[in-house]
């Protein structure tokens, strides 16, 4: 069909206009109809197929002078029975399906009006198979039949039609074209109500189909390989292919083309053809109908042969034949345009081809796919599963049979369990966007219907926390062969290494590796696990703050699992749960960690984070899963009774970051709020009180809990934008972590609490929160205020004082960074921020220019914040659902 | 001119007559017809071409036709029959 623009008669648009009219009214009625209604009508389609099957057989044969009257009759059977087993039970109407688990249904919607083309070679089955696949989705059909079987197509549509009708279906559902043009089809194809074209058919229809700018079905030729492996059940093999191949004469797309035979079984293959009523061409034979049956211009099988039994091809080409013989079997020795028997042949000669091996078999398979064959069907017999499996692996083909007739398998629901179809799915390979058989889902629009699902959340501690002054002396409860301390020089020479030591059962073997008070990285990482090897440890004590937890964290991972990738294992993730890198379990050393914190901020002794550097290859490590979490954290305030005042401070702020950030976290949940508040109620009254009073053993103690409680929080909800912030500023310009954390952390509570420029994705949150929990926490510590606005501003003030009390400077400038130098790192520092993992859980998705903004305002200094102007409070009101 | 516009209740049972009989009387209105679809469930294929022609009727008489309380389901009939831009609704 050529692509001109399409010149009809008036008289002749007018008609096609009026079919398209009569069909897009039923599709439309069509609608209202329920999945009940139209499994009424579909059932008694059926029977009537059933009962004019050998009548519509008879017609297709004297119409179209192809193929076999009982063959076409089974055909019509197969598309009426068969295909009605498979429907009806299928839900065609409304929901679908249903996937509770997955809180989504699939709903249907029809298509509309389908455009059908059907072909000469099963021109009845295939109209019973698309009417009845149109009823059960409630479309409606207009038929355009091949020209030279439209009369036997016409009488089965109209035997569906009336059937349809009487039993519900509505006026005009199917319509026939009364007469045929190709310029008919291009207007049809083209016309804009039109939803789908169906064309089983030529090459020239598919191509015209899909040529059309419309959705599209194109089922078009095949050329089927087989491989007749040595395995096989020959005898088997045999029947199977001459029924296959002489079933309607030859004229399903899916039969047998070239049979590809181990040359062990060869010969005595050929005799069973030949005893079962095949014709062995010999080379002469073979020639000429390599030069008569095929058009030597183009390659295609002439027209001439299509479907007519092999005696009457055989005397039309001169070949001196049995009067029985029912198949011609011709031997080539190549696939190709120099081979034209290897090319498709929709009548029943059959090629046949020696292979020395099955790699020269299945390269010969391969060959014949790609000789017009591609997407479509191939078949194998064996009985080798790696044979089959290869076989399936190299031919590309939407049905691959294997030890079954090509042609009835194919069709499906014979000789295996797939879709009843007369329609084969080719895929990308024969110009189709499908290898199914089709099928009535085909037919339909498929509608999700996803409705909200909440991400499950979880609640992870180590299994064992001991608090309180002393806590240390829990350790004689844990039993070891053999322990290793690992700490760093400063708490040995203070004595905390004794004090672990003296509460560890005194049968138990102690050694201790000394470790730098800094970032781990991947030498001291090494050198701790050959100690751990050496002395075959089963129990790890890091004594510490956030270096030496993180460090022991990372030794006891590579102890565990020697084989685990550092760099792979801190792949970046969106989601803990979605993350690409899992981390190992099969251990091959088992060992203890016993975490004891001796710092108050982290909280890394209950935390599944460990950071280090690989000085080496260049990188820092951050590792984040809980199999990083301790076993056992011990909380004893007697190890920071001795903390300096600005450590007290640094670590002290930290704490009070974790927990506001936490509270407001998209991954905030009761558990972890309960923790969060709690946390900063604790830092609000205690932290002053030790940083004034570091002998203040009751607000040592807090504080040393409120690290751990806040940590708890994060832990399980993630921090936010605060500490994004702070990690690109203070490894830009060398700012302890706490500290950096304090300069942004007024400036962040007020830009969490305004409406959102951009809002954080977070299934879990009903509605925009952060602004009425910053609200809670300020009730929590009394801060007074009336609206949540107030209560905001007033918990942003009291941070501030909070800060100012404890001597954090005000600003960045403070720190004696100039605006030029701040101006030119703020490039990278907002990349970095932009980069860091951390915002992921901030309730407010920052944008880059935020990001910029809130490192000015850090630079400006406290007092800058803004108090949310009364019309962005009113919008944050207005927009939230409480 | 001003006209008031006459409401007429369609008989759900047999929307193609009813409406035949609505086309009928066209000649003779004056203004706009307001026909009540609450009774209607559903439009058979004989309703909708009576819509159709009930639509070229109105556009030849310069009648305003418009629908009352049309369920969703037969609004969508009249959609994919390409016919809600041809009459007004009212909910």
């Amino acid at each position: 069909m050529s692509d001109k623009i399409v010149t009809l008669s008036e008289e002749r648009t007018a008609y096609l206009e009026g079919l398209v009219r009569q069909a897009r009214t039923a599709a439309a009625v069509f609608t209202q109809l329920t999945q009940e209604d139209v499994d009424q009508i579909v059932k008694p389609m059926v029977l009537a197929g059933l009962e004019q099957a050998q009548y519509l057989a008879r017609l297709a044969v004297e119409e179209t002078k192809i193929g076999v009257m009982e063959d076409k009759a089974i055909k019509n059977m197969v598309a009426t029975e068969f295909v009605y087993n498979y429907v009806r039970d299928k839900r065609t109407v409304g929901v679908i399906r249903e996937y509770p688990d997955r809180r989504l249904v699939e709903v249907a919607e029809p298509i509309g009006v389908i455009f059908s083309l059907t072909p000469i070679t099963n021109p009845t089955s295939t109209v019973l198979f698309k009417c009845i696949m149109a009823i059960k989705t409630r479309n409606a059909v207009l038929f355009s039949p091949h020209p030279s079987a439209w009369r036997c197509c016409f009488e089965a549509v109209r035997i569906m039609y009336e059937t349809a009708v009487k039993h519900g279906a509505p006026k005009g559902v199917f319509t026939c074209l009364q007469s045929h043009s190709l310029d008919d089809n291009k207007y049809l194809m083209r016309h804009k109500d039109i939803g789908l074209i169906d064309a089983t058919g030529g090459p020239g229809a598919v191509k015209a189909a899909y040529s059309s700018g419309k959705p599209a079905l194109g089922v078009g030729a095949g050329n089927t390989p087989v491989y007749l492996e040595k395995s096989a059940n020959l005898d088997q093999a045999v029947v199977d292919i001459i029924t296959s191949k002489t079933f309607d004469n030859g004229t399903i797309c899916a039969s047998e083309q070239t049979v590809v035979i181990d040359d062990e079984i060869y010969d005595k293959a050929l005799d069973k053809f030949a005893a079962l009523g095949a014709h062995i061409c010999n080379e002469k034979e073979t020639e000429i109908l390599a030069r008569t049956v095929i058009d030597p211009n183009t390659g295609s099988m002439q027209p001439m042969a299509v479907g007519q039994k092999a005696t009457i091809i055989a005397r039309s080409v001169g070949i001196e034949v049995e009067p029985k013989t029912k198949l011609l079997v011709t031997p080539i020795t190549g696939v190709g345009p120099d081979h034209p028997l290897s090319m498709e042949k929709l009548f029943p000669v059959l090629s046949v081809y020696r292979a020395h091996s099955v790699d020269e078999a299945l390269k010969v398979c391969v060959d014949v796919n790609h000789n017009g064959g591609l997407g479509h069907t191939a078949v194998v017999f064996s009985n080798q599963e790696s044979v089959i499996q290869k076989f399936g692996d190299m031919i590309n083909a939407g049905r691959i049979i294997v030890n079954s007739p090509g042609s009835i398998g194919a069709l499906g629901g014979v000789y295996n369990d797939l879709v009843p179809t007369f329609s084969f799915g080719c895929g990308t390979g024969g110009g189709n966007g499908t290898t199914d058989n089709v099928n009535v889902y085909h037919y339909l629009n498929i509608k999700r219907v996803a409705r909200r699902t909440q991400a499950h959340m979880w609640f992870r501690v180590p299994n064992q926390i001991y608090f309180n002054m002393n806590a240390t002396e829990n350790l004689r409860n844990f039993p070891s062969r053999s322990t290793l301390i690992i700490t760093n020089p400063a708490l040995e020479a203070i004595g905390h290494v004794d004090i672990v030591k003296r509460s560890i059962p005194p049968e138990t073997p102690v050694r201790v590796t000394i470790i730098p008070d800094a970032e781990p990285d991947m030498k001291i990482v090494k050198q701790g696990v050959e100690a751990l090897n050496f002395y075959k440890a089963d129990q790890i004590i890091a004594l510490g703050g956030g270096s030496v937890i993180d460090a022991a964290k990372i030794m006891k991972l590579q102890y565990e699992f020697p084989d685990a990738d550092l760099k792979e294992l801190a792949a970046p993730f969106l989601d803990i749960r979605k993350r690409v890198v899992q981390y190992p379990t099969e251990k091959t050393n088992h060992a203890r960690l016993i975490a004891i914190s001796t710092t108050s901020g982290t909280g890394s002794e209950v935390t599944p984070f460990a950071v280090m550097a690989d000085k080496e290859r260049g990188f820092k490590v951050t590792l984040a899963d809980y199999s990083l979490t301790p076993d056992v954290a011990i909380v004893d305030p007697q190890f920071v009774m001795s903390m300096p005042k600005g450590l007290t401070v640094d670590t002290g702020v930290d704490c009070l970051t974790h927990a506001l950030e936490a509270g407001v976290s998209v991954f905030a949940s009761p558990y972890t709020d309960s923790n969060a508040m709690q946390a900063v109620r604790m830092v609000f009254k205690y932290l002053p009180m030790a940083y004034e009073n570091p002998h203040d053993e009751e607000a040592r103690s807090m504080m040393h809990n409120a690290a751990c409680i806040a940590a708890i929080a994060f832990s399980n909800a993630s921090v936010g934008v605060n500490h994004a912030l702070a990690h690109a500023f203070g490894a830009r310009f060398h700012v302890p972590h706490g500290r950096a954390n304090a300069l942004m952390l007024p400036h962040v509570i007020a830009y969490n609490a305004s409406v959102p420029t951009k809002f954080m994705p977070s299934p879990n949150q009903g509605a925009y929160v952060a602004h009425k929990k910053y609200a809670m926490m300020a009730d929590l510590l009394g801060l007074g205020g009336h609206t949540v606005e107030e209560k905001v501003a007033n918990l942003v003030k009291a941070t501030e004082e909070l800060l100012d009390r404890l001597g954090v400077p005000t600003s960045i400038a403070e720190l004696g960074i100039s605006r030029e130098e701040f101006e030119k790192a703020m490039p990278e520092l907002a990349k970095i921020a932009f980069d860091d993992p951390s915002w992921r859980s901030n309730p407010r998705m920052p944008l880059v220019s935020e990001i910029i903004e809130l490192f000015w305002s850090a630079y400006k200094g406290r007092g800058t914040a803004p108090a949310k102007p009364e019309t962005e409070a009113k919008a944050v009101r207005e927009m939230v659902a409480v | 001119m001003t006209t008031t516009a006459e409401v007429q209740k369609v008989n759900g049972e047999n929307v193609e007559q009813a409406l035949d009989d609505v086309r009928r009387k066209l000649a003779g209105t004056e203004g706009g017809v307001i026909l009540d679809f609450s009774a209607v469930q559903r439009v058979d294929h004989g309703g909708l071409r009576a819509m159709e022609d009930l639509a070229n009727a109105a556009d030849e008489k310069s009648v305003e036709i418009s629908l009352e309380a049309v369920n969703v389901g037969v609004y969508k009939v009249l959609k994919l029959g390409r016919l809600t831009l041809r009459f007004s609704f009212v909910n």
